[in-house]
């Protein structure tokens, strides 16, 4: 008490910025790295929760690395993100650009597809999957039957059951990317357009030379956003496919699903853990490569 | 202030009279169980009796979400905490034997050819090294449901004795739409429900095969009447076209909905079909092989002493354990929960083989396997996998049983190799 008392106000000021501080650390140390480096511990150890744990060096990963579902999981998880990630990104940017335009209903359309975003992903997830169903209780099914065409296999497929289930991941995703859009949108300082449009630019040519570039934050800040979020793509695949999590044959799988199957179905701690390192490194791999790629200055 | 100085000390003084009035002798001890709302019902009802009979003894109850059971009773034991008795499910018992959270029943109370002659034959699988680890208080079959309604309308008076009639009667009444889409099928089906327990130790057995070696470590099913029990199954939907595995979703779905004749599942189903209105239902014993031979698939939950039970607690313990697995507890939790009983002293009386419900799934436990499982949603999924490679990727039932024997065998070895 002494000690604090001789300090200078300069000095207290930083003992009590400290002492603020020292609170968000905590919680990160003790939520987060602490949980994240015994993960990375468990990954060389066999567990099945019950017994001890004990050291089994890289055999995990060894397991992985010759495990066929691992790498159709893995490629699996790249095609949500491959695929996800550009399509949703050009969808909301095209309709971010042309409901900036909107005068009419401007707020009830921004509100409407924003809607998805504030749904429960959860019931989401069902009632699309009762979409697909096959006659009788399939929505897309029935219509297609009632127009005297054959049935699809939306889900039961190892060919169309990954897109059936981006598709409203997708859709659910948008709203929140047409906002961020809109907003950048908005940010652009109109003396740019009204020197183009004095200059008799045309159209496009704004769109390539002023909006695109000076939207790059935004570009860069959606794009890391989704591709993380398809690489963890998890509640939509898993409802959609209660029945054969990650199936048919494992087509629909993401390595989110089959960490938690591996734990908490199989009980196989140490060889989840070691597939959950696996993607802790996907994600920081892409997430640093995509951050170099888009804030190079052109 | 002296009011509450007088308050005080009259509290004080309460509260040393009760703990002084509670018997010196008095042991409490702790039962866990995951959350199952019939289930705990039950249970309160077994504690209330059994503190009845055994004044000095109290029980606690606490209940988990099935989610973290594992966990809680993982962290408690060793700990010292948590349970003296505990219920798990009867394919977790190597995992619990082997992190030595359960102590084997002692054979004094327990005698192996006592529950051998007493209990249903499956039971046998909590046996390890001569002794009992764990017993049931009651057990789950499967059984044949069929809608009334359907079997009326096709004109068909009694349910299928054998897999001819089966398939037979499924094509009366399945109707189709003039694509040729199913409307309403005759079988339900899907591996990812109960089928897969209907092939393993029903269908495959009819056919001549067995799917494991005695020791549960080998995967035997690789032959001949695995194949043709795995064509049989496959023929259903594929050939026969009197199911259809993605129909409604769900089997059960489509037989709640009235859209589909016969449904196999266990008797958990019951209850959610009771509350089914506007379905007229009955339930039949699965139905036999070709060459006449029955089969049925029993699970079942299982309790047993922690390792952490020890001096009067073990005792108490004990106790309890005898009297949950008496033919009284039994009937109590077949009349609360409708499950049934785990010995054919409580379960094959008249009254039970005579109800038109429980009838067929005790008469089933008569005759009923149980698997040994080491993953039993990795092993589903084996079969599961299989049938989709016949269906979807057109792969022979040869090769799609071969591939997946080599991939049941494989998680069978990664398990016991620990």
């Amino acid at each position: 008490m002494k000690r604090y008392r001789n300090l200078s106000i300069r000095q207290k000021q930083v003992v009590w910025a400290w002492g603020f501080l020292a609170l968000p650390i905590l919680f990160y140390v003790v939520i987060r790295f602490y949980p994240t480096f015994n993960a990375i511990v468990l990954s060389f150890q066999s567990w099945n929760l019950l017994g001890p744990r004990e050291w089994v060096g890289l055999e995990n990963y060894v397991k992985l690395w010759h495990d066929p579902v691992f790498w159709k999981v893995f490629r699996n998880t790249f095609v949500y993100l491959i695929l996800g990630t550009p399509i949703s990104l050009v969808l909301s940017f095209v309709i971010a650009y042309q409901l900036d335009k909107t005068r009419l209903l401007h707020g009830t359309l921004r509100a409407l597809y924003f809607l998805p975003f504030l749904t429960s992903t959860v019931a989401m997830a069902w009632v699309w999957r009762w979409f697909y169903q096959p006659v009788p209780i399939g929505l897309f099914n029935n219509f297609l039957a009632s127009l005297g065409f054959a049935q699809v296999n939306f889900l039961n497929s190892t060919s169309n059951a990954l897109p059936s289930i981006l598709i409203p991941a997708i859709w659910a995703g948008l709203g929140f990317q047409i906002i961020i859009f809109m907003a950048g949108l908005r940010a652009i300082p109109t003396s740019y357009y009204e020197a183009a449009r004095i200059d008799g630019v045309s159209g496009w040519t704004i769109l390539w030379e002023i909006t695109l570039p000076l939207l790059k934050p935004t570009i860069v800040f959606l794009v890391v956003f989704s591709s993380i979020g398809f690489l963890r793509i998890f509640d939509q695949v898993f409802n959609m496919t209660t029945n054969n999590p990650g199936g048919p044959l494992d087509s629909t799988k993401p390595l989110v699903l089959m960490i938690y199957q591996t734990a908490f179905s199989s009980f196989d701690m140490g060889y989840a853990a070691a597939q959950t390192v696996v993607l802790f490194a996907i994600l920081l791999t892409v997430s640093l490569v995509q951050l170099r790629i888009l804030r190079e200055k052109p | 202030m002296t009011a509450f100085k007088s308050f005080a000390f009259a509290a004080a003084t309460s509260l040393a009279a009760l703990v002084a009035a509670s018997p010196a002798s008095a042991v409490e001890i702790e039962y866990w169980q995951y959350i199952f709302d019939a289930r705990i019902k039950a249970m309160d009802v077994l504690i209330e009796n059994f503190q009845k009979a055994n004044p000095d003894i109290t029980v606690k109850q606490s209940t988990f979400p099935y989610a973290d059971y594992r966990t809680k009773v993982a962290a408690a034991i060793p700990a010292g905490e948590g349970p003296d008795v505990v219920q798990l499910f009867y394919g977790w018992l190597n995992d619990y034997v082997e992190a030595d959270l359960i102590q084997p029943l002692p054979a004094a109370n327990f005698p192996a050819d006592k529950i051998e002659a007493e209990f249903f034959p499956m039971v046998r699988a909590m046996k390890i090294d001569g002794n009992y680890m764990a017993l049931p208080t009651a057990v789950r079959s499967l059984a044949l449901f069929y809608n009334k309604r359907m079997f009326a309308e096709a004109g068909i008076e009694a349910p299928p004795a054998n897999l001819d009639e089966l398939v037979d009667m499924a094509a009366k009444m399945t109707t189709k739409d003039g694509a040729g889409n199913i409307t309403a099928e005759g079988l339900t089906s899907g591996m990812t429900a109960q089928d897969h327990h209907w092939w393993r130790e029903v269908l495959l057995r009819q056919f001549g095969g067995t799917p494991y070696s005695e020791d549960s470590k080998t995967v035997t099913y690789n032959t001949e009447a695995g194949v043709k029990a795995l064509q049989f199954y496959a023929d259903l939907e594929a050939k026969h076209g009197v199911t259809k595995s993605t129909f409604m979703d769900e089997p059960q779905a489509a037989f709640k909905a009235g859209r589909a004749g016969m449904h196999i599942d266990g008797s958990f189903r019951i209850g959610a079909l009771k509350d089914t209105r506007g379905l007229d239902w009955g339930v039949a014993e699965l139905p036999a092989g070709p060459d006449g031979t029955k089969s049925n698939y029993a699970s079942y939950w299982v309790n047993a002493i922690t390792s952490k039970a020890e001096g009067e607690k073990y005792e108490a313990s004990v106790k309890f354990m005898e009297y949950i697995t008496s033919d009284e507890a039994m009937q109590i939790w077949l009349d609360t929960v409708g499950e049934l009983p785990a010995k054919p002293s409580a379960a094959m009386t008249e009254a039970n083989l005579a109800d038109p419900v429980f009838g067929p799934f005790v008469a089933g436990l008569g005759y009923a396997q149980t698997t040994v499982f080491a993953d039993e949603s990795g092993q589903r999924q084996v079969l599961v996998d299989a049938v989709s490679r016949m269906f979807l990727e057109g792969q022979s039932a040869a090769d799609a049983l071969a591939a997946a024997a080599t991939a049941e065998q494989a998680i069978l070895d990664g398990y016991y190799k620990k």
